[in-house]
């Protein structure tokens, strides 16, 4: 290919087809590349979509998106082996169109999303792995090379959006290896069952959805979640827990999602469904501190790649739209000025994003990624607690003619053995300073 | 509870780039000494088996996660790529 592009997107994930929209939409010339079959082929997600990110992009996405359902129920389980005790938010606020959060299914909503950046103006080519990006012998990015013949392609501006592996990044020494510690393995399966069946078995009608996150002993003291999505007709379930964590014990990802899975309060929502995929996905949780060099000399890096996860938020997908559309007006902007795609204009992009929820979300949080540290040496928080908890919430709610009082007086014995006063308090204060 | 990945990855698709596995053991020699062989436990796939005196890697059934490089820290003996253009899994669902 000898034409010369505005800019290069490499990825067609939520941050690529965000960065790609918004500057084909603008009048860029613009080379999309993917390296699945079609767009999508290649992305994992729980999935929630959080429709703010994508309005600012596509406001009337609604009346085209392939949305699941849309979320008015959210359900927190503390789970042990064979109960849980939970608190569920549901409220009509959240049926009030326009909605806030959706489930997706992102190979449905990728190959739609990608349909818009074409309809923008954007070439987009599948099929293609980036092998690596062409720099001049000053070291700036002048294009990539892709795995075909004659497989240079030049452009004034390269923007990584290929995910949490980035191996472009790692290559070009944009980036470090990924830490163990900061990233989490996610399995997941989703299920097929009849619409009017997920609808009575969550108490739902139309297009409403339910949420369900789950911790406790499923994760077996591991730092990590569970997760159960309605979408229209199927349920999406999960688990994910800190690399860090698998490497230090013995069971295997799917054991640990077939074990949720037949927990004696998630098995009756599957019941009857027909699995008919099973994926896996690193998630990027390094929060703050592991955001590496975002932008250089012809290149800026989004989404998932540039590290952008609020883990404690559960948010993802909107952070990599926000990042993707952010780095493309900076360089729309550029362009319309005349200047040229170096570093120190790029520079924009970081200070634009230091201004935006993005990274003040992340710098809120940005001491929490030392959790699992903590949690290491106070397992009590994943194993324990949840499972006094649930102890607690049986005895109580158990009428064996044994009064009440006894019954408090025991519970607080059963903390008490298992932890002292002074580990009771010490646990408390420890959550606090994590999440102030 | 005894479950076999394999009937897992039977639901998946995938377009396998035959005689060109995109992930490869740098070096045998260091698998068969190492002690802990985490990436027969931690890999979602089950691409990690351990035998005796080697580890063998079969990439068929890779869901492209990257935990088999990452979690390799002490050896670094995991050579990691993309499969070519339109080869491995492609996620119907995602």
């Amino acid at each position: 290919m000898s034409e010369k592009f505005d800019v290069i997107v490499v990825g067609a994930g939520a941050s690529g087809n965000a960065a790609a929209y918004t500057l084909a939409k603008a009048g860029l010339k613009v080379l999309q590349l993917e390296r699945g079959e079609t767009p999508g082929a290649k992305n994992v997600q729980g999935a929630i979509l959080y429709a703010d990110a994508l309005e600012r992009i596509i406001p009337d996405f609604r009346e085209e998106a392939p949305l699941e359902r849309h979320i008015i129920e959210q359900r927190m389980w503390v789970m042990d082996e064979r109960s849980y005790v939970g608190s569920h938010f549901r409220s009509d606020d959240f049926n009030k169109p326009p909605y806030n959060r959706y489930t997706i299914i992102r190979a449905r909503f990728d190959k739609w999303f990608s349909d818009k950046v074409k309809e923008a103006g954007a070439l987009v080519i599948c099929e293609t792995t980036v092998k690596e990006l062409l720099r001049d012998d000053k070291g700036k990015v002048v294009g990539v090379e892709v795995d075909r013949a004659d497989g240079r392609i030049y452009a004034d501006l390269v923007i990584l959006a290929d995910g949490v592996n980035s191996t472009l990044a790692r290559k070009a020494g944009f980036r470090p290896e990924l830490d163990p510690k900061h990233v989490a393995l996610a399995v997941k399966e989703i299920h097929f069952l009849p619409a009017d069946v997920i609808e009575s078995r969550f108490n739902i009608k139309d297009d409403e959805g339910v949420v369900i996150e789950m911790m406790g002993k499923i994760t077996h003291g591991m730092m990590g979640t569970g997760f159960l999505y309605t979408n229209s007709d199927s349920i999406s379930v999960g688990v994910g827990c800190l690399l860090s964590d698998f490497m230090t014990q013995k069971i295997t990802p799917y054991q640990l999602l077939e074990q949720l899975k037949a927990h004696p309060s998630v098995a009756p929502m599957l019941e009857g469904g027909e699995m008919k995929e099973y994926a896996a996905h690193l998630i990027p949780e390094g929060g703050y501190h592991a955001i590496p060099q975002i932008y250089g000399e012809g290149w800026m890096i989004v989404g998932d790649s540039g590290m952008f996860v609020n883990a404690v938020h559960r948010e993802g997908s909107n952070l990599a739209m926000t990042t993707g559309r952010i780095a493309a007006e900076t360089a729309i902007e550029l362009s319309r000025e005349g200047k040229a795609m170096s570093a120190a204009n790029l520079a924009r992009y970081r200070a634009r994003l230091d201004d935006s929820f993005v990274i003040k979300d992340l710098k809120k949080y940005k001491d929490l990624p030392d959790l699992p540290d903590l949690l290491d040496s106070n397992k009590q928080f994943l194993t324990t607690y949840p499972e006094l908890l649930n102890r607690s919430a049986r005895a109580m709610l158990t009428v064996d003619g044994e009064d009440k009082r006894s019954k408090q007086k025991d519970i607080y014995r059963g903390f008490r053995a298992e932890r002292s006063l002074f580990g009771l308090i010490g646990d408390a204060y420890k959550l606090w300073r994590a999440f102030r | 509870m005894s479950i076999k990945v394999e009937d897992k990855l039977y639901q998946n698709r995938y377009l396998v780039d035959a005689e060109r596995p995109h992930i490869q053991i740098k070096d045998a020699a260091v698998c068969a000494a190492c002690t802990t062989r985490q990436c027969t436990v931690c890999c979602p796939a089950g691409c990690y088996e351990g035998a005796e005196s080697k580890v063998v890697l079969t990439t068929d059934g890779c869901l492209e996660c990257g935990t088999c490089r990452v979690i390799c820290t002490t050896h670094r003996n995991v050579a990691w790529e993309y499969p070519r253009g339109g080869y491995g899994i492609q996620f119907k669902f995602g």
